[in-house]
């Protein structure tokens, strides 16, 4: 059974692609799927530092890419989970040292021996961006409830389906209940109504996101703990296929209205 | 407009531009008039030249592209029956190229639609998708978008502008000087519209109901009117 290639991107920086690649890694690696997270912002990695594992970095992407050593040597295995895996991005590199074709490569090798691939893309449209796309088979777009991060995701969504990929799928991060109650952030509807593409996660702001990232040890570890952690095991369980309704955050039958957008499952 | 022989077509690598019979220079400079008259139609298109039969030195097309470049447009075809102009062409490292392969948008019947001598008709662009950000149209004709146009995408237009959907970026229609050219939205909310030489933005006021409506130019300013189904 070959690999499920996930790139998660966004356009904008700063909306949360590698907290979600991380968490999402973990939620996933934690309901027994065999993981491999890819740190594709070559020069500017830090999906190392957020899950932990910066102190065992030997090789790197671009190590694979260029033949210094072969993929399983790159491979940081995080000792926590049972097949939880990373290949991390160079950092004295820069994007250039990349091509698409080299992704591809990479990735067909890693699909024998893992259920998913996840790529966290960097952000913008350039060089990393198209690297990052060009191996997968489905797309998350990560955007804030804000709208030069919408115009951002939108303009990623178009770059995409000119190239035909699959149609992408959208999680909106760093939402806040309260500020979307008093008119101040883009409501949920009002991103999904522009954006018009499948929903499949809403995960709401919390300070706990960014203490475990300075930790190093994601919040999807811990998954009841928080509405959070709990919104990205709900994405997980989606990935897989499962039908599982948003969180309501603290705002009672407002977030249900949005079942409708998430694909039920199976294909 | 003018009173010279150029036609401009879209195709779906940008523009075709068809230069008259007349001497190279005094087509370039009918040329120059044509491109200085609507620069916000031209800038950042890509057009494809065609020069017919004439016999053009590599310095006469390099004359082209460098008076196309002046107004922010590529040059990225020749489009030629003579095989002088056509290795001009080639040592410039532009595409030689004949018509047939210019993707027309809408083929038709065998060169039908650029019998010589007749008044043009006006084409339309029908496009069946969402335009998003950063993503836009180009047509010297009407378009038509079934779909919406985002914020961040534009959509410029010689005659009118339909849409489908929703308009929340940038249409321009009438772009090439018309000012009696319309605009029609199901919702009408665009970052900013124009019509002609004209610029209006969306009215600042929180949404109200969905209303069609309909853009034209009044007494010199851009008023849009909504669609009540009744009034005609």
């Amino acid at each position: 059974m070959a690999a499920r290639v996930v790139t998660i991107t966004s356009g904008k920086g700063g909306v949360g692609k590698t907290t979600l690649a991380a968490n999402l890694g973990v939620a996933l690696a934690m309901q027994g799927q065999r993981v491999v997270v890819v740190d594709a912002d070559v020069g500017l990695r830090n999906l190392d530092v957020m899950l932990g594992l910066e102190n065992r970095v030997v090789y790197d992407l671009v190590d694979v890419v260029e033949g210094r050593c072969r993929l399983r040597q790159a491979l940081v295995r995080d000792k926590r989970l049972s097949e939880f895996f990373l290949l991390p991005a160079a950092q004295t590199r820069d994007k250039s040292a990349v091509q698409p074709d080299d992704m591809v490569r990479v990735c067909e090798s890693l699909r024998e021996q893992h259920d998913f691939v996840l790529i966290d893309s960097p952000a913008g449209i350039e060089q990393g961006f198209r690297y990052a796309v060009a191996p997968a088979d489905e797309i998350l777009i990560v955007t804030n409830p804000e709208i030069a991060a919408v115009r951002d995701a939108d303009r990623v969504i178009g770059l995409i389906e000119a190239e035909e990929q699959d149609l992408a799928q959208l999680i909106i991060n760093r939402l806040r209940p309260d500020m979307v109650r008093r008119g101040e952030m883009l409501d949920i509807a009002d991103v999904v109504e522009l954006l018009a593409i499948d929903l499949i996660g809403i995960v709401p702001e919390d300070k706990a996101i960014l203490i475990s990232a300075n930790r190093g040890q994601p919040l999807a570890f811990s998954s009841d703990s928080s509405l959070a952690g709990r919104a990205f095991h709900n994405i997980a369980r989606r990935l897989l296929g499962k039908d599982v309704p948003f969180i309501t955050l603290h705002e009672p039958g407002v977030l249900e209205r949005f079942f409708r957008f998430v694909r039920s499952g199976g294909d | 407009m003018s009173s010279d022989t150029i036609t401009i077509k879209g195709i779906r690598k940008g523009l075709l531009v068809t230069l008259g019979d007349g001497n190279w220079g005094a087509e370039l400079r009918a040329l120059e008039a044509r491109l200085g008259a609507s620069p916000s139609f031209f800038r950042g298109g890509r057009v494809a030249l065609d020069v017919g039969a004439r016999e053009l030195s590599r310095s006469e097309v390099e004359d082209a592209r460098a008076l196309l470049t002046r107004h922010q447009v590529e040059l990225w075809a020749v489009v030629s029956t003579n095989p002088v102009t056509e290795a001009a062409t080639q040592e410039l490292g532009l595409v030689v190229s004949v018509k047939t392969d210019l993707g027309l948008p809408h083929p038709r019947g065998p060169e039908s639609a650029l019998e010589e001598g007749e008044e043009p008709f006006v084409e339309g662009l029908v496009v069946r998708r969402t335009l998003r950000s950063g993503q836009d149209l180009r047509h010297p004709g009407h378009v038509v978008v079934i779909g919406d146009v985002n914020p961040g995408a534009e959509v410029v237009a010689g005659g009118d502008i339909v849409v489908w959907g929703r308009v929340r970026g940038m249409v321009h229609a009438g772009a090439l000087g018309d000012e009696g050219a319309v605009i029609c939205a199901l919702d009408l909310a665009p970052t900013q519209l124009r019509i002609a030489g004209r610029i209006a933005r969306s009215p600042e006021e929180q949404r109200r109901k969905l209303v069609p409506e309909m853009a034209s130019v009044r007494e010199g300013r851009i008023v849009a009117v909504p669609w009540h189904g009744s009034a005609r």
